[in-house]
């Protein structure tokens, strides 16, 4: 039975951070290339890692999409989708990945900037720390979760 | 001048009637395979899947015949548009279609086995493992802008044709490799097709960017950096599409797992 709840957890869990990083990865995409053109498709400063690494990111952001979605149908389907750890681990997978794209795509491969002015270390602290704030708060929404259901658990009687 | 420009007029349209005339043939032989099977079948052969294979068709036709064919020996954005309909959306169209379960239904059971025991074959299970397919698929594909093969293939007709079947068969097999619509004697786990399907897309999205900064031979610059795009952008709206498809059947198989938990059950 715990097992049981364990797996149910833990995929919840696992369907919010793969949806937050397919989600930023979706505004990445549409707003800042596509309607801001703040990014460029290819900076000529770009290294092989770096496209190679921004190719995997691509492709598993967008799988990682639509699999979070048919895992959250799973679990409705189950009637087991907690709302609150989902949102946690959403905002968790999303701060998490816009950290890595902000600190070690953009500035250390150098993949493209987030926009090509004078003082982009404005942008990058804006950027990093909007990942920070999602980072943090998604361990509180998680870790109230983890309370609830813990608290929830201990509410039952001891058959 | 004008008489060399009439001759070569007419021979196009010569191989544009050849064509035409394959495309034609081969949506009769479907159709007519589909009234086979209705006669021999209760269940009828759904339209829409008639649909799907007729658009499959058609994908292709415009990638080897009429205008888009005809812009693609000279502007590399309509090529990327004939190479995505020709390896990508039409691929998946007639996979869609369930072309081989309609073959089996419409031929005579000696015959049906025959072509059963050939997708049991050593080969066919070899070449239509996802990870072989989706190297012949990719790799081709590298190849192809990254040598001089692409300069090389418009200047010889036995060449365009070999790379564009190459294209279409190896867009096919690495869908049905994927997705599995038809009957699949050897199936992969959905965890390799996933990780086979990322990894593919990562290699197109950064083949994309490579041809984007990188121009095959003869292709001027800014060509290539809209080409590029349209390949990214495009290519990621089909690998969606098979990705949708991959995960709706992982969903649909769990749901049957439930049923029969359930009804083992019952049965206990």
């Amino acid at each position: 039975m715990r097992t049981a709840k364990r797996t149910i957890d833990s995929l919840n869990f696992w369907s919010g951070i793969l949806f937050g990083l397919g989600a930023v990865a979706f505004i990445d995409e549409t707003i800042f290339h596509q309607l801001l053109h703040w990014h460029h498709f290819y900076d000529l400063s770009t290294t092989s890692v770096g496209l190679i690494s921004d190719g995997l990111f691509h492709a598993f952001s967008w799988f990682a999409t639509v699999a979070s979605l048919f895992m959250v149908a799973d679990l409705r389907r189950k009637k087991s989708f907690q709302k609150k750890r989902w949102i946690g681990a959403y905002m968790l997978g999303a701060g998490v990945f816009q950290l890595y794209d902000g600190i070690i795509q953009h500035k250390i491969m150098r993949l493209h900037q987030i926009r090509y002015v004078e003082e982009v270390i404005y942008y990058d602290i804006v950027w990093n720390v909007i990942a920070g704030f999602m980072i943090v708060m998604g361990l509180a929404i998680l870790n109230s979760a983890k309370q609830n259901s813990k608290t929830k658990v201990s509410d039952e009687p001891v058959a | 001048m004008s008489r060399l420009h009439n001759n070569e007029y007419t021979i196009w349209n010569l191989e544009d009637f050849l064509i035409l005339i394959f495309f034609i043939v081969i949506i009769t032989v479907y159709v007519s395979a589909v009234k086979q099977a209705n006669r021999k079948y209760r269940n009828k052969w759904p339209i829409h899947r008639n649909c799907l294979f007729i658009s499959g068709v058609i994908c292709i036709m415009f990638a080897v015949f009429g205008p888009i064919a005809e812009y693609a020996h000279h502007h590399f954005v309509f090529h990327m548009y004939s190479h995505l309909m020709l390896g990508m959306l039409g691929p998946l169209l007639m996979a869609l279609s369930a072309p081989m379960t309609l073959l089996l239904r419409s031929l005579s059971v000696r015959h049906a086995r025959k072509i059963s025991k050939l997708l049991k074959s050593k080969y066919v299970q070899f070449v239509s493992h996802p990870i072989i397919a989706s190297i012949l698929n990719l790799g081709g594909l590298w190849i192809l802008y990254t040598t001089s093969l692409f300069e090389t293939m418009h200047h010889s007709t036995i060449l365009y044709v070999l790379v564009h079947t190459h294209i279409f068969l190896a867009g096919f097999l690495f869908t049905i490799a994927i997705i599995y619509i038809d009957p699949t004697p050897y199936r992969r786990s959905f965890l390799l097709r996933s990780v086979v399907l990322v990894l593919y897309m990562a290699g197109h999205s950064i083949l994309s960017k490579w041809i984007f900064a990188n121009p095959p031979v003869g292709v001027k610059q800014h060509e290539a950096e809209i080409g590029g795009m349209t390949m990214y952008y495009g290519g990621d709206l089909i690998d969606v599409m098979i990705a949708i498809i991959l995960c709706y059947q992982i969903y649909k198989s769990e749901s049957l797992k439930n049923i029969r938990k359930a009804i083992q059950l019952k049965l206990n």
